[in-house]
């Protein structure tokens, strides 16, 4: 049996970019039915692979076999003609269009709407995907989405499916449920490759890996003979550290968010329904969720960039400050860090000195205009302090990399002291190592007396540094939970929008 | 009564350039391009029809010449925005500055000529019941043709592969690419295609509507076309009533001056680019409608 | 095949030789225009390049078409850093002329020597005024400033004609569509005897240096721009959008404006139906040209006065109609467009 020929087999392939060698001579073997995990951290050269095997990127050299003859597809329209189907991170969805219109794109032959519709519930009930096929997209919820993009894959009957990083985005129930699905596909024979950084999942999942690192291959194993350790060290060369601080009696209430129900900006946004929360001083409480379940409004309302919050609902201490600006809300000691790194929190183009006058409001001008050295200086500073790599205090904000990048951010922010410190998604796309160090500022920052809020997807994260934890689900918060009486199944459900369950989730209906 | 007949009959003449050119666009910008090119070529076709239409004698190789004049525009167009991803909107003024100019310097020679053909028509039959037949059925045939224009458009936009293919382009071109479409190919198709009926529509103008050629004659139906897909929230046949809309607007200030009102003309010709700015604004008041109607990646760059 | 590749950095280089490829390409396209045309290229270029910076006289033309082209563009180039897409500086122009045209057709003979700095304030608020419209519309109703600001342009220009053959026609000029000509004090005093600069060439400095700290120094001039590129870190810091808006149309309107008003209270002295030959349109090629950067458009003012005063000397020097200068503006622009292209991306074989 193992003289037949692997489903997919690279061999040395290498891809450079300017600047950057994405993948250095890689090699990787798929078997027909094996569900294989292709592993590394952000930038390790997972995508580039991809796309080389998808006929999105061509590589420099190397060698693709497909069931054992030589192919190098130009395109993914080819690449499909062989078998291989692949579900997107970002998904490939249009939002205007309805589910069976965005399937029937990516198929041949004749377009006949009623049939596709019956197809596509079929496949849903075969694999567990349930899915309406006449709703729009933009109406759909993240993991319906995901399930179109799955069963759009599925249509065109892959012998190859490639997942690339598809729970970020799930519930750990939801999870399993996909797992299920995957498990159902491979015994079918089809082959599975599995992208995720995530090495807990990966051992559940796979029965093979692949790990990356820098672009090269750092080790073939199987991960349930791995521990999350040792894998751990093949993707980033070391052990994650983890945050350590002085945990402190939490002070008076900070940040307060009282009853708060608003309605979405942008037509594809979620409202708010009754939420209510606390940050006390010298604490951090995170709030666990999907992303697109109401976190980017809730964290427009606190930060002033949405500010039709009625103002009461939204308090610094005793101020209201629901219709503040943003500016007058600096002024209160707020300082937010958000999810998007180039184009929000800082200006692309621009050098990370004039990037500090978007948030530092005194001392850096004379008469209305800009000086020169007191931007450059504190730029110099912050670079310093937190360990940024970057060319210099006018190196443009888009020349950096994403965990410099948010270590300036964060910087900025944290060395104005913050009375509440809000961010969104603070290791998003970060490496492990400036994952490290922003979350130790963060931890430090409490310990400093600061009220800190954190949102974030990572639940491992949450748990490591938050003292009390929200769920978010919807556009509805849960009752506050205290970290050390929480578990992740717990969280999990919350995250599904399981009906909040306990005595809380009644009072705070009652209330409305 | 036989009066309003012809102010009917007027405003479905002054509406057609207006039809055809925005339903070009229209076309264009489902795709997610915005040409702000339109005027330039509206001009160029203008000159280049009336000069194919008076050598010739035929408004109908007039006409293909406008085409054909706004397709090879429309093409420098492609060629920088889509090929180079130069930002669209300096890219379509400049097309727009370059028409103006090219067209005033081409067309000097044909200045105070006129046409050698009849632009009378009429529909044997239907054009003799009284008030319809004066109202509709004595009009050049291009008034239908564009009619029919809209018709297979918005047909092929709602039920074809096609027309699918270009919404999910206008929608998101990345994933599009990703999925495996030729987005800047599909582009470069639609951007020709609005610009054969720029085309079109100039050469109705300087041919058929004025008939003659002057300087700067298309008088900014270019930039009211453009208006009139956002009025029309980029749906084909509400175009075709914005166009008859404005056709009627103009048709106004001829029908008070033939009344013997006494307002000034010029106050009187402000009416149609005063009435795009009202509407511009009433329809763009709502801005979570027209996000919901809009093309999401219109006038965005993409580089795959 | 070649495709394009995305440069890591933007080329600083190309920032700076984009507009004098775009010149040279604009001039390997004229001289094979004259070619076509029959002309000697060589004689025609020097017609546009040369002849006008022979003398005083040609050079104090130069400086005279500079100064329209300069303010106008001046505004624009904040506009467009702003992300405000305002294509009406030509409609704000002639508006102001107008505005400034009416204040001047209040001067009498025993008006005092300062009520030109009246006409000017006029013209200033009449730009400011139509400008306000766009602004307006796009703050309140959020209709497309490239459309409202575009059809303003023709209201505008129809404005003119009216009142130039209706209220304010000279009832002494032979019913031809001009106004009476202003009075001497609301004239701008000239420069130097002899030439028709005035001494609105000090004006376009003052604004010139103003524009410059404005852009490059000033915090309010910072959050424009921030708003402009990058509006989800505008809003993220607190930099208004409607600020923006505003602040960059007025601007404009206020600068097209007082274009307006030099021009009607300098070389024309008096209202017609036409008074100016499309500054406001090629103040947006200038604008591009001269990289949005006030020292920028001053180089490319400089180019483009000269496109139009070779314009009008070909027509006597080479026979050729003054349309020409359309066509080479459209052209540099779109050459432009293509050579600013290589500052963010590079040609690789694929």
């Amino acid at each position: 049996m193992p003289e037949l020929a692997a489903r997919l087999q690279l061999t040395g392939i290498s891809k450079r970019y300017p600047g950057v060698l994405a993948n250095d001579n890689v090699s990787l073997t798929v078997a027909p039915g094996e569900i294989h995990g292709l592993i590394g951290e952000n930038g390790a050269g997972k995508s580039t692979l991809m796309k080389v095997v998808y006929g999105a990127a061509r590589p420099d050299s190397g060698e693709m076999r497909w069931n054992g003859a030589v192919v190098q597809p130009s395109s993914p329209a080819q690449a499909r003609k062989l078998g291989i189907g692949m579900v997107f991170q970002h998904f490939s969805l249009f939002d205007t269009l309805t589910v069976v219109e965005n399937v029937a794109l990516a198929l041949p032959g004749k377009l006949d709407r009623a049939q596709l519709a019956r197809d596509i519930e079929a496949m849903g009930r075969r694999y567990g995907l349930p899915v309406d096929p006449s709703q729009h997209v933009y109406s759909l919820s993240v993991g319906e989405r995901q399930r179109v993009e799955i069963i759009r894959c599925l249509l065109q009957q892959p012998s190859l499916l490639i997942m690339d990083e598809p729970t970020s985005v799930l519930t750990p129930q939801a999870v399993e449920k996909l797992f299920g699905t995957l498990h159902q596909l491979s015994s079918e024979g089809v082959a599975i490759l599995y992208i995720s950084h995530k090495l807990e999942e990966v051992r559940t999942l796979c029965s093979r890996a692949t790990v990356l690192r820098g672009g090269r291959v750092t080790g073939v194993c199987n991960p349930r003979e791995e521990s999350v350790a040792s894998l751990s060290r093949l993707m980033i060369g070391a052990e994650p550290p983890r945050a350590t601080g002085v945990a402190r009696e939490a002070g008076a209430d900070q940040l307060i968010i009282d009853h708060l129900s608003m309605e979405p900006q942008e037509r594809t946004g979620k409202p708010l329904h009754d939420v209510s929360l606390v940050v006390r001083k010298s604490e951090i409480v995170g709030i666990a969720g999907v992303s697109g379940n109401g976190q980017n409004e809730l964290l427009s309302a606190i930060s002033g960039e949405d500010a039709r919050a009625p103002a009461r609902s939204i308090r610094i201490g005793d101020t209201a400050i629901g219709r503040l600006p943003v500016v007058a809300r600096r002024a209160l000691g707020l300082a937010f860090v958000p999810e998007e790194r180039l184009g929000r929190g800082a200006v692309p183009a621009l050098g990370l000195d004039l990037n500090t006058l978007l948030t530092h409001d005194t001392g850096l001008t004379r008469h209305g205009l800009i000086s020169h050295a007191a931007i450059t200086t504190l730029a110099r500073s912050i670079i310093e302090r937190f360990g940024v790599k970057a060319a210099g205090p006018a190196a443009p904000a888009k020349s950096l990399s994403g965990g410099n990048l948010q270590k300036f951010i964060v910087g900025r922010e944290v060395v104005k002291s913050p009375q509440v410190f809000v961010v969104s998604q603070p290791t998003w796309g970060v490496d492990v190592g400036a994952a490290a160090q922003i979350r130790q500022e963060i931890v430090a920052l409490r310990d400093a007396g600061s009220a800190v809020l954190v949102v974030s997807e990572e639940l491992e994260e949450l748990f490591e540094i938050c003292d009390a934890l929200y769920v978010i689900a919807n556009g509805r918060l849960s009752q506050r939970i205290a970290v050390r009486d929480a578990t992740i199944e717990q969280i999990g459900e919350l995250m599904g929008g399981a009906p909040a369950s306990g005595a809380g989730a009644e009072v705070q209906h009652a209330a409305a | 009564m036989e009066q309003l007949a012809s102010l009917i009959a007027a405003t479905l003449s002054a509406g057609t350039p207006l039809l055809l050119a925005g339903i070009g666009l229209l076309i264009n910008e489902r795709s997610g391009i915005l040409n702000l090119g339109a005027e330039g070529m509206m001009l160029i076709a203008a000159a280049a029809g009336f000069a194919v239409g008076f050598h010739t004698g035929s408004a109908t190789a007039g006409l293909i010449a406008g085409a054909v004049a706004g397709v090879l525009f429309s093409l420098i167009f492609s060629g920088l925005a889509i090929g180079l991803v130069t930002n669209q909107y300096a890219t379509g003024l400049a097309l727009t500055l370059f028409g103006a100019g090219l067209s005033a310097f081409a067309g000097l020679a044909y200045v105070g000529k006129t046409v050698p053909f009849q632009t009378n028509f009429a529909i044997p039959g239907l054009s003799e019941i009284p008030f319809f037949g004066t109202a509709l059925f004595k009009l050049h045939p291009m008034v239908y043709l564009a009619l029919l224009l809209t018709g297979v458009v918005a047909w092929v936009l709602a039920r074809t592969r096609l027309g699918l293919t270009i919404r999910a382009v206008g929608e998101s071109p990345e994933s599009a690419h990703a999925i495996g479409f030729p987005v800047r190919g599909i582009r470069v198709g639609t951007v020709a295609f609005g610009g054969a009926c720029c085309g079109l529509a100039g050469a109705y103008l300087s041919l058929i509507y004025t008939p003659l050629w002057v300087e700067g004659m298309v008088a900014g139906r270019g930039w009211i076309a453009l208006a009139l897909t956002t009025f029309a929230t980029w749906k084909p046949w509400r175009v075709a009533l914005g166009a008859y809309l404005f056709g009627s607007v103009t048709m106004i200030q001829f029908a008070l001056q033939a009344e013997g009102v006494e307002i000034a003309s010029q106050l009187l010709s402000m009416l149609p680019y005063i009435a795009t700015i009202v509407v511009l604004a009433l329809v763009s008041r709502n801005p979570a409608f027209i996000r919901l109607n809009m093309p999401a990646s219109l006038g965005k760059p993409f580089h795959p | 095949m070649l495709r394009l590749e995305a440069r890591p950095v933007p080329s600083k280089l190309m920032g700076y030789a984009a507009p004098v490829i775009a010149l040279a390409i604009t001039v390997v396209f004229g001289t094979l225009l004259f070619l076509a045309l029959g002309k000697n290229p060589a004689a025609s270029l020097r017609v546009f390049f040369v002849t006008p910076l022979e003398n005083a006289r040609g050079l104090s033309e130069v400086a005279l078409k500079m100064i329209p082209l300069l303010l106008c563009s001046l505004g624009l180039a904040i506009c467009y850093r702003s992300n405000v897409w305002n294509i009406g500086a030509e409609g704000q122009l002639v508006v102001g002329g107008v505005a400034a045209g009416g204040m001047a057709l209040l001067a009498s003979p025993d008006s005092t020597r300062a009520f030109f700095v009246l006409v000017l304030l006029a013209g200033m608020l009449g730009g400011m005024a139509w400008a306000a419209i766009t602004a307006l519309l796009r703050d309140k109703f959020n209709a497309n400033e490239i459309l409202v600001s575009l059809m303003l342009t023709y209201v505008g220009g129809l404005l003119l004609i009216y009142l130039v053959n209706g209220p304010w026609k000279d009832p002494k000029g032979f019913n031809f569509p001009y106004s009476k000509t202003f009075d001497a004090a609301a004239m701008v005093p000239k420069l130097f005897a002899g030439t028709r600069l005035s001494w609105g060439v000090l004006i376009v400095v003052v604004v010139l240096a103003a524009a410059w700290i404005f852009l490059s120094k000033s915090k309010a001039g910072f959050r424009l721009q921030v708003a402009g590129q990058a509006p989800l870190a505008a809003r993220f810091a607190g930099f208004s959008a409607r600020e923006g808006i505003w602040a960059s149309l007025l601007l404009c309107g206020a600068l097209s404006g007082l274009a307006g008003a030099l021009e009607v209270a300098g070389p024309l002295g008096q209202l017609t139906p036409q008074i100016s030959p499309g500054y406001g349109f090629a103040a947006i090629i200038v604008a591009w040209l001269g990289r949005l950067h006030p020292g920028g458009c001053v180089f490319a003012s400089f180019i483009m006065a000269l496109i139009y005063i070779g314009g009008e000397l070909s027509q006597s020097r080479l026979g050729l109609p003054a349309a020409i200068t359309g066509v080479f503006q459209g052209m540099l622009l779109l050459a432009l467009l293509t050579a600013d292209t290589f500052i963010h991306y590079r040609l690789r074989k694929a």
